[in-house]
C-alpha cells in the first residue's frame, strides 16, 4: 500500500478528483443555520457548513464569507449545494448561489421567508439534497494519481510529543506527497513566528521568500496592534512545563510539519493552490478557522497532529488525526487515526510513520472513514476582520 | 536503552524520551556520542539536556537551528531550560 501512486477517487466534469460525494448545505446567515442543520441531519451525505455570520458585521467580513462559502460550494468533494437563506441578511445569498453555480455541480437557493418558514424549507431542502446525492450515486471511483490531491497540514493541542514525533513524521509525509506531485499546504502563521527565517530559506524564489516574511511580519504587527503581547506569552506556561523554553524552539517544532521541500507559493486565507509542491497559507493558529481555510482552498484531506488530543473535523475535507502521545492515543482512541508514539519509544522513525500517514491518507482518499468523520465532526469557523454589531 | 532523541546531527542538546534520574547516561540508540554524557539532575520527559559544553552567548541548537543563546555556562549533562537559555527573537521585540 505504501508504494501506491494512485487512490480511488471520483473524476469530476471539471477534471479535478473528488474523494467524497457530499451535498454542502450552506446557510447564508446565522438565522438560516438551524434550518440548514435540520436538512443536513436528515440526509446522510449532506454536510453542514456551520456558518453563523452574514449580518451585523463589517463589509470585509461579509465579503470574505461570500468568497470562502462559494469556494466550499465548489469543493471537489461536493456534488451539489443548497444555499439556505433567511431573506433579509446582508450577505447576498443570490450572489453566493451564482458563484457556486459557476462550478460544474448543481446549486439550489432556498429562501426561508419566501418558502414560508422552517418546516417547508427543511422539507424542500431534504428532497433536493437527496436528489443531488441520487444523481451522483451512479458515479464509480476510479484510479487517480496522487498528484490530483490537495492536502492540508494542521496541528492543535500540542504538547512535548508534537515537535518530537507527530510533526516531524508529518514532515516526512509531506515530503513523500510532494515527491508524487501533490499540492501540500502548510498553515498557521502565528505558529511560525520565530522560525519564519528557516522556511524563507527554503523558498523557491525571492518573491516567495519576501511574501512569506511579509505575511509573518504583518501577523505579528496585527497582534501587537491589538495590545496582545504575543511573543511575550510564548511558549505558554503549559509548553514550558512540557520542556519548551523559547518561541524559536516552539516555532521550529511547528515548521517541521512542512518537511524539507522548497516553499513554492504563499497563499491568502482560503486561496486554492495552483503550483504542485509545498505552499504556505496565511491562516490563524485557531484550529477551526485554519482548517476551514484549508478546506476552502480545496483540500481533499487534512492531516492534523495533536499531542493533548483534539477531536475536531471538517464537513467537506476528511481530517486524519496523528498523535505522538501514547497516553492520548489510549484515552482518546475514538478520535485518533494514527499512533506515532513509537517514535518516542524509539521503535519507529519519522520516515516509518510518514509512510504510514501516506498509506492511510490514500485509503481515506479512496473512501475509508476517519475517526472525526465517524463521529460526525463538522467544526467550522472563519477569521474575523472586524467586530460584530 | 534509548532514552533521548537528537533531532538533527548538529544539535548540542537532546530531548529526553522519558523521565531520567540523576546520573542516568544519555543513550541516543545509535552510539553517536563519542564521550558518554550522564545527566546531572533529574530531567522530566520532553526536557532538554546538553550533550556538549555551551558557553554564555553561544547558540543552543535543536532541530539544526538556534533556539536561543546560553545565558550561563552549560556543561554536558546539564538541564537546558528557562534558567540558562534565552530567546533571541522573543527578547528582540
Amino acid at each position: 500500500m505504501t508504494n501506491e501512486t494512485t487512490f480511488q477517487g471520483f473524476r469530476r466534469p471539471d477534471g479535478r478528483a473528488g474523494v467524497r460525494n457530499l451535498v454542502a448545505v450552506i446557510p447564508s446567515c446565522g438565522c438560516a443555520l438551524h434550518a440548514a442543520r435540520l436538512i443536513a441531519s436528515a440526509v446522510p451525505g449532506a454536510a453542514l457548513i456551520d456558518y453563523a455570520g452574514g449580518c451585523g458585521e463589517t463589509e470585509d467580513d461579509t465579503a470574505l464569507a461570500l468568497q470562502l462559502l462559494s469556494q466550499l460550494g465548489r469543493h471537489p468533494n461536493v456534488v451539489g449545494s443548497l444555499v439556505v437563506s433567511l431573506g433579509c441578511e446582508t450577505l447576498n445569498a443570490g450572489e453566493l448561489a451564482a458563484r457556486i453555480g459557476q462550478g460544474w455541480a448543481p446549486v439550489e437557493l432556498l429562501v426561508i421567508q419566501q418558502i414560508g418558514g422552517t418546516r417547508r424549507t427543511v422539507d424542500r431542502g431534504t428532497l433536493l439534497a437527496r436528489q443531488m446525492l441520487d444523481a451522483a450515486a451512479g458515479q464509480r471511483r476510479e484510479p487517480c494519481p496522487v498528484s490530483d490531491l490537495i492536502v492540508g497540514l494542521e496541528c492543535g493541542g500540542s504538547d512535548a510529543t508534537s515537535g518530537l514525533a507527530a510533526n516531524p513524521a508529518m514532515g516526512a509525509f509531506s515530503d513523500l506527497m510532494v515527491a508524487d506531485g501533490a499540492k501540500v499546504i502548510l498553515a498557521e502563521t502565528s505558529e511560525l513566528v520565530g522560525a519564519e527565517h528557516i522556511l524563507a530559506e527554503r523558498a523557491a524564489n525571492t518573491d516567495v521568500a519576501e511574501r512569506l516574511l511579509r505575511t509573518v511580519a504583518e501577523c505579528e504587527a496585527f497582534l501587537k496592534a491589538t495590545g496582545e503581547d504575543f511573543l511575550g506569552k510564548q511558549p505558554s506556561p503549559g509548553n514550558q512545563r512540557g520542556g519548551l523554553t523559547t518561541v524559536e524552539e516552539k516555532a521550529l517544532g511547528d515548521v517541521l510539519k512542512g518537511g524539507t521541500t522548497p516553499v513554492v507559493d504563499v497563499l491568502r486565507y482560503g486561496e486554492p493552490p495552483t503550483v504542485p509542491g509545498l505552499s504556505f497559507m496565511d491562516t490563524p493558529g485557531n484550529d477551526l478557522a485554519s482548517v476551514t481555510g484549508l478546506a476552502a482552498a480545496g483540500s481533499h484531506v487534512v492531516v492534523f497532529t495533536t499531542g493533548r488530543g483534539n477531536p475536531m473535523g471538517n464537513a467537506l475535507a476528511p481530517v486524519i488525526k496523528v498523535t505522538g502521545n501514547a497516553h492520548t492515543y489510549a484515552r482518546m482512541g475514538d478520535d485518533m487515526d494514527i499512533d506515532a508514539s513509537g517514535i518516542i519509544r524509539a521503535e519507529e522513525t519519522f520516515a516509518d510513520v510518514g509512510r504510514r500517514i501516506r498509506a492511510l491518507s490514500l485509503e481515506v482518499a479512496s473512501g475509508r472513514q476517519t475517526a472525526a468523520e465517524a463521529l460526525g465532526h463538522v467544526e467550522f469557523a472563519l477569521i474575523r476582520l472586524g467586530p460584530v454589531y | 536503552m534509548t532514552n533521548a532523541l537528537r533531532i538533527h546531527p548538529q544539535d548540542n542538546v537532546v530531548t529526553v524520551l522519558h523521565d531520567l534520574e540523576p546520573d542516568s547516561t544519555i543513550d541516543l540508540g545509535d552510539g553517536a556520542l563519542s564521550e558518554p554524557v550522564a545527566v546531572r539532575e533529574a530531567i522530566p520527559f520532553g526536557h532538554k539536556v546538553a550533550i556538549r559544553a555551551i558557553a554564555p552567548g553561544e547558540h543552543v541548537v535543536k532541530y539544526g537551528a538556534s533556539i536561543g543563546v546560553a545565558v550561563a555556562d552549560i556543561r554536558p549533562g546539564d538541564h537546558v531550560h528557562l534558567h540558562n537559555l534565552r530567546s533571541v527573537r522573543g527578547a528582540a521585540r
